[in-house]
């Protein structure tokens, strides 16, 4: 049956919801309205107004008051509206949520789970196209998943609520309306797996999120010029899945990873490290990396130039040296 | 005629608002503190009290023990910080009457979420003193069990667990427990947006929490008329629909009074309450701050001839709840409590590092393993962190 993310993930809020009492949604127009992405649409009219409600319009307040509300008992599930508007609860996040197990030596647990529909690619005018995992990954105690499929959304969203730690759960916006032949409920792999989403030999190409699509089509091009390549979704930045990021990269031998967010010191960044700490005896070229650039989010009408696209993706995989060829464009900057 | 004049609410009224003076003058603070104590420690007129009901004697001579003991347990703290026991030590003397008060106006099974200043109200909440000062001592961690205490870790950052106190409140009045939360906020606090976001939720949610707020002058080193041009912190609560008053932080009756009304309020279903304390911060903000830099010692004498401790204790003996013999035993109790400690705090505490990758999250990540692996290897070869020789 042909699911939308967005349905995929409504689904796994009601079933939650009615499969657990300590579950609460809320956050703010998620009641009436549905939230402005729907995605809790019906939750309140179905499930009752005191399971999805609707809040004061103040996130870091939200973010604290469903702190509370997990230490007595509570499962809150939040939601942030963008992206760009979890930034007032930052502090809530990074000095009480995270750290709340830690500062009582577990006799506090924390979980719950924050919402954020995050990253471009749907026109949205400033601070609504943030791609923000960078700081909460950053951040001790926080789990981060990022879904990019119909069946992963129901399924991390599922595991983030019954997870005993609270977990950032990012929403690519773009792929809300994405749609998959998938019968719900269903169940994925567990949170700290990467799944290979295509199998190949000559390069590995490393996404989550907004960005697997991309480079799932980069791949499928890639083909046609004769590079057959394998495609590893992260899933969940938090924990992280080195075993199948290392196993991938040991075979092929060639790395590049892909995300929409700026590239200075975010999650690629991460990885590339990563790799080449694990698996550079197996390169045969830098890890090299297609991201956003350095710049405030673009607004709708040059945004198309910022987001890493099939030829960007494809232009990078051609400079992995496969003819022993340095990659000039990074030797011409260092001598610049 | 001006049109001023010609006034009439029921051709101007918006429509859907109605008079809401009525209800805002219903929620407003007194016009002064509330006292019962005058700044001698006799009884103040009946028309300083308010509506509130002087608290039994039990519970004042109660009280004063307890004082007597925050007192000295404060002073013992600030010996040991001096002494190296512990990192920083934010001292409470001058405030025992909120200190203790915020205490007892709660039952054990209410909950309490302190800042770092409140170690005094840990005490006297019966957490183990060595526990209450594990956070100051330089650990990472608040040293009892809030679940079994009923009260938070000591926060910090300010007036950031405000939201967490309504949070909790309101998923308690949801399970249908029977549990008040009183948090503790200062003057600087109030100015911090979580608080303001943590009234306005817990006048929404009609969550059962008491916001006490300590008003002891200063913010480390900022006074109170650089913090907020408001007539009273106590005006805090009415923009968010909640009930406030003032009262004489250091007269340590007035302090009951309020706050156990303020609590029986909460917990009957009545919503929020917000109580300003005028208090004041004796010592520094800690043992590292040098108050002399910011404000005079003249200021700090007056406020020490309201000293609540004092106050309470000329009120008790005056009316004969209290024998000197009594004193004289409080401060015995306080006494062999503090040798406890000492003796207690002089013991080097035995922190095995790999503890800090224990609970990052239930569960350590493949990662944190592997890290914690790492450190164990340092250890077992005889690594020493303190600068000292392989």
């Amino acid at each position: 049956m042909s699911t939308t993310m967005a349905q995929a993930l409504n689904a796994a809020l009601r079933d939650a919801l009615d499969q657990d009492d300590s579950v609460v949604v809320f956050g703010e127009d998620v009641g009436a309205l549905g939230g402005v992405f729907r995605i809790t649409d019906g939750l309140a009219r179905d499930l009752g107004e005191d399971r999805c409600f609707d809040t004061p319009l103040a996130e870091s307040g939200i973010v604290g008051f469903a702190l509370g509300m997990a230490m007595n008992g509570f499962r809150p599930v939040v939601e942030i509206q963008f992206d760009a508007f979890a930034y007032p609860a930052f502090e809530q996040l990074v000095s009480h949520v995270a750290k709340m197990r830690n500062r009582t030596r577990g006799a506090v647990g924390v979980p719950m789970v924050i919402r954020v529909p995050f990253a471009g690619g749907i026109g949205g005018v400033e601070h609504h196209s943030d791609s923000s995992e960078a700081y909460y990954v950053h951040t001790p105690g926080l789990k981060v998943a990022t879904p990019a499929t119909v069946a992963d959304a129901y399924s991390l969203l599922r595991e983030a609520i019954a997870d005993p730690d609270p977990v950032v759960f990012l929403e690519p916006k773009k792929l809300y309306w994405s749609k998959a032949d998938v019968d719900l409920p269903v169940t994925t792999a567990p949170f700290g797996t990467a799944e290979i989403r295509r199998h190949g030999t000559d390069a590995t190409l490393i996404a989550y999120g907004p960005a697997l699509p991309v480079a799932l089509a980069a791949a499928e091009a890639a083909a046609e010029d004769g590079h057959d390549l394998e495609v590893v979704d992260l899933r969940t930045l938090v924990p992280f899945d080195d075993v199948t990021v290392t196993a991938s990269v040991r075979k092929t031998g060639r790395c590049v990873v892909v995300q929409e967010s700026a590239g200075f010191a975010g999650v690629g960044a991460e990885v590339a490290a990563r790799v080449q700490e694990r698996c550079f005896h197996s390169l045969h070229a830098p890890v090299l990396r297609v991201s956003g650039f350095d710049i405030p989010y673009p607004p709708p009408i040059v945004e198309k130039y910022h987001l890493p696209d099939v030829d960007r993706v494809l232009d990078t995989v051609a400079r992995l040296q496969w003819d022993d060829e340095p990659d000039r464009r990074h030797l011409t900057r260092v001598s610049a | 005629m001006t049109a001023q004049a010609e006034h009439r609410t029921d051709d101007v009224a918006l429509p859907g608002t109605g008079d809401t003076g009525g209800a805002a003058a219903r929620l407003l603070p007194s016009a002064t503190p509330i006292r019962f104590l005058d700044d001698s420690g006799a009884a103040a007129p009946e028309s300083a009290h308010g509506a509130y009901q002087m608290p039994p004697t039990d519970v004042l001579v109660d009280a004063y023990r307890r004082m007597v003991l925050g007192r000295r347990f404060d002073a013992q703290a600030t010996a040991l910080t001096k002494q190296g026991r512990l990192a920083v030590y934010p001292s409470s003397h001058g405030q025992e009457a909120c200190q203790i008060g915020g205490v007892l106006a709660l039952r054990d099974t209410d909950w309490m979420f302190p800042t770092y200043r409140e170690s005094m109200a840990l005490v006297a909440r019966g957490i183990d003193p060595v526990e209450a000062l594990t956070l100051l001592r330089g650990t990472w961690h608040c040293g009892y069990d809030p679940v079994a205490t009923r009260t938070a870790p000591q926060c910090t950052p300010l007036a950031t667990q405000s939201p967490h106190a309504v949070g909790l409140a309101y998923a308690a009045r949801r399970r249908g427990e029977d549990v008040v939360v009183l948090v503790f906020v200062g003057d600087g606090g109030t100015s911090e947006g979580d608080f303001h976001e943590a009234l306005n939720f817990a006048g929404v949610f009609k969550a059962p929490v008491v916001f006490l707020v300590q008003n002891n002058r200063y913010a480390i080193s900022v006074p109170l008329a650089k913090q907020t041009a408001a007539p009273s912190l106590a005006y805090r609560g009415v923009g968010y629909g909640i009930r406030s008053e003032q009262v004489d932080g250091n007269d340590p009756i007035a302090v009951l009074a309020v706050l156990r009304h303020a609590v029986e309020t909460a917990r009957n279903g009545e919503g929020p309450f917000l109580v300003e304390a005028h208090t004041y911060r004796i010592e520094a903000h800690t043992n590292a701050d040098d108050a002399s830099r910011y404000r005079d010692s003249a200021e700090v004498a007056a406020w020490e001839s309201r000293d609540p401790l004092t106050r309470l204790e000329t009120y008790l003996l005056a009316t004969g709840a209290v024998s000197d013999e009594d004193i004289g035993a409080a401060r015995q109790e306080a006494e062999a409590f503090a040798g406890r400690l000492r003796t207690r705090m002089n013991e080097d505490p035995d922190v095995d590092p790999r503890s800090l990758f224990a609970d990052v999250f239930a569960e350590p990540t493949p990662q944190l393993r592997e890290q914690r692996e790492w450190l164990g290897e340092e250890l077992a070869a005889g690594g020493d962190r303190n600068g000292g020789e392989d």
